[in-house]
């Protein structure tokens, strides 16, 4: 097919135009696409090092980014990637943009509409923790025969029950 | 040796073929991934940590009305029979048991065992709450599961982020955490070859399958569980209710396959389904995938009464004791795999002939 303007050269580029309300195809050949300001993949000019040093660029980044670890269990985005799995709940504010991304590849949405969830007030769960931690002191206490020890934590357990 | 009588109904409830659909649909599962705040995931706790979630748990157990009169098993103290036979009973996951190639049970592994709820502790999750109901009922299943979630939750702090969702180890649980499934028998879908069209309607609308054991498991005799694909981005409610009025439209479609197969091939089935009861009646040596496809068949013949007497729930134990852990469990010894196809025989001779009226 040749060109719509010279008639001379092989079409290279469909420019769609807009011109006076009015929708305008054109098949043109690179030189006059170039005439008119449009750039074809073959006429761009060509910068292998440019290249070259984008993907060194690139890749430096991503290797920057996996090597980004969780503060809390020190799980890395790179032993992430080889497991699929995280280590804590804290690698989701981690590795946030990327999974992110990762979300809404898998699930079609980043975003949580389901239920609510209302966490048991910390008060009640400082008791819960400080009995555990007291019956865990208890059984210690008898393991190693220090009786007296183990009455009085046995007291403190009694108090806060 | 694991003492199933101490099981809340044997863990078996499921099977006595009550619910809905029953001669399609075998169960309806519905479980939801939840993690303790403060500890690192299962797979990266220090057994310490796992621990400490484990004794937690068991802290606020008598306070969880949903769990009242549960049992507590230590699923890393137990021998690999006894726990395989707990999965066999689709009690505890290939993970949990330990049963993953080069993936040894994890310490502070266990499984608290209620009537109709269980929670699976340090799976890949700490916590993930699990029912299982006989047929399709993923309404009541949704609602079992959601009340045994939020007493759970007031006693016990979940990892909760407002933009993500419940936080899971695997970032495809995340959200509401849910999975829903069905396991349909869909013999008809496979004979008439409707089934690949079926399989693949089902992956565009947010759907996936897998075999009689979830992830990672083949189809056999037939059978497959359906599920939600997809955790995040929409509710609970809308999950369910998809894989509500998807499993609705396959069963129509497959008793539809059912009619078309009668109609068109009548005796062809009739001798097929026949032949495959005559096998499981007379055989003296029977593989366990062997045993599931005959038993599809029989499934089938009772589905479209042409074997009378024969009740959908005897079919469903048939299906859990003739895996090789609930023969050796039965037998009292370790089998290997030819004495094990010999010991499956008897027993489903055995029990097909008791339901007969027979003699084996």
């Amino acid at each position: 097919m040749l060109c719509d303007q010279c008639k001379e050269r092989d079409v290279a580029v469909l420019l769609t135009t807009i011109e006076d309300n009015a929708v305008r195809q054109l098949h043109l050949c690179e030189k006059c696409a170039a005439e008119r300001g449009v750039e074809t993949p073959t006429a761009m000019p060509k910068h292998p090092m440019g290249d070259f040093l984008q993907a060194v660029q690139e890749q430096s980044l991503v290797l920057q980014e996996d090597a980004v670890r969780c503060a809390f269990c020190s799980t890395s985005l790179r032993e992430f990637r080889a497991s699929g799995r995280l280590g804590c709940a804290h690698c989701y504010g981690a590795f946030e943009r990327s999974l992110r991304e990762l979300l809404r590849r898998v699930h079609g949405s980043a975003r949580h509409v389901g239920s609510t969830y209302h966490p048991p007030s910390p008060a009640s769960l400082q008791k819960r923790t400080t009995l555990l931690e007291l019956r865990d002191r208890l059984r210690r206490a008898v393991e190693t025969e220090q009786f007296e020890l183990a009455a009085s934590i046995r007291d403190q357990i009694r108090v806060i029950e | 040796m694991l003492d199933l009588a101490l099981l809340p109904d044997g863990g078996l409830s499921w099977l006595d073929a009550s619910g809905e659909s029953s001669n399609v649909v075998l169960s309806t599962r519905l479980r939801l991934a939840r993690n303790v705040e403060g500890y690192a995931f299962a797979p990266r706790a220090r057994e310490g940590e796992r621990l400490r979630v484990l004794a937690q748990l068991c802290e606020v157990l008598p306070q969880v009305p949903s769990l009242a009169g549960a049992a507590v098993i230590q699923v890393d103290t137990l021998p690999a029979d006894d726990r395989l036979l707990l999965h066999e009973r689709h009690l505890v996951s290939k993970e949990l048991a330990g049963l993953e190639q080069n993936q040894p049970v994890r310490p502070g592994a266990a499984v608290i065992l209620a009537t109709g709820a269980s929670v699976m502790v340090n799976e890949e999750d700490h916590l993930r709450l699990q029912t299982l109901q006989s047929g399709c009922d993923v309404r009541a299943a949704q609602e079992t599961i959601s009340r045994l979630d939020r007493e759970l939750g007031e006693k016990v702090p979940y990892s909760f982020h407002p933009e993500f969702g419940y936080l899971t180890a695997c970032p495809t649980n995340v959200g509401t955490g849910l999975r829903a499934s069905v396991l349909i028998h869909l013999p008809g879908l496979v004979l008439t070859k409707e089934i690949g069209r079926v399989l693949a309607g089902l992956q565009q609308m947010g759907l996936t399958y897998r075999g009689l054991y979830g992830e990672g498991s083949e189809v056999v005799g037939n059978f497959f569980q359906i599920s939600n694909q997809t955790t995040l981005g929409r509710s609970e409610d809308e999950l369910v209710e998809q894989l509500d009025r998807v499993v609705r439209h396959v069963v129509e479609r497959e008793e539809e396959a059912r009619r078309v197969l009668l109609r068109d091939a009548g005796y062809i089935i009739e001798d097929k389904l026949w032949r495959a009861y005559g096998t499981l009646r007379h055989a003296r040596s029977l593989s366990f995938d062997e045993t599931m496809n005959l038993l599809s068949g029989v499934r089938l013949a009772v589905g479209l009464k042409l074997i009378q007497g024969l009740s959908v729930y005897t079919l469903n134990k048939l299906l859990i004791y003739s895996q090789l852990a609930h023969l050796a469990h039965l037998e009292g010894r370790a089998l290997t795999d030819s004495e094990a196809n010999q010991v499956r025989a008897t027993y489903v001779r055995r029990t097909l002939a008791d339901e007969a009226g027979t003699a084996a």
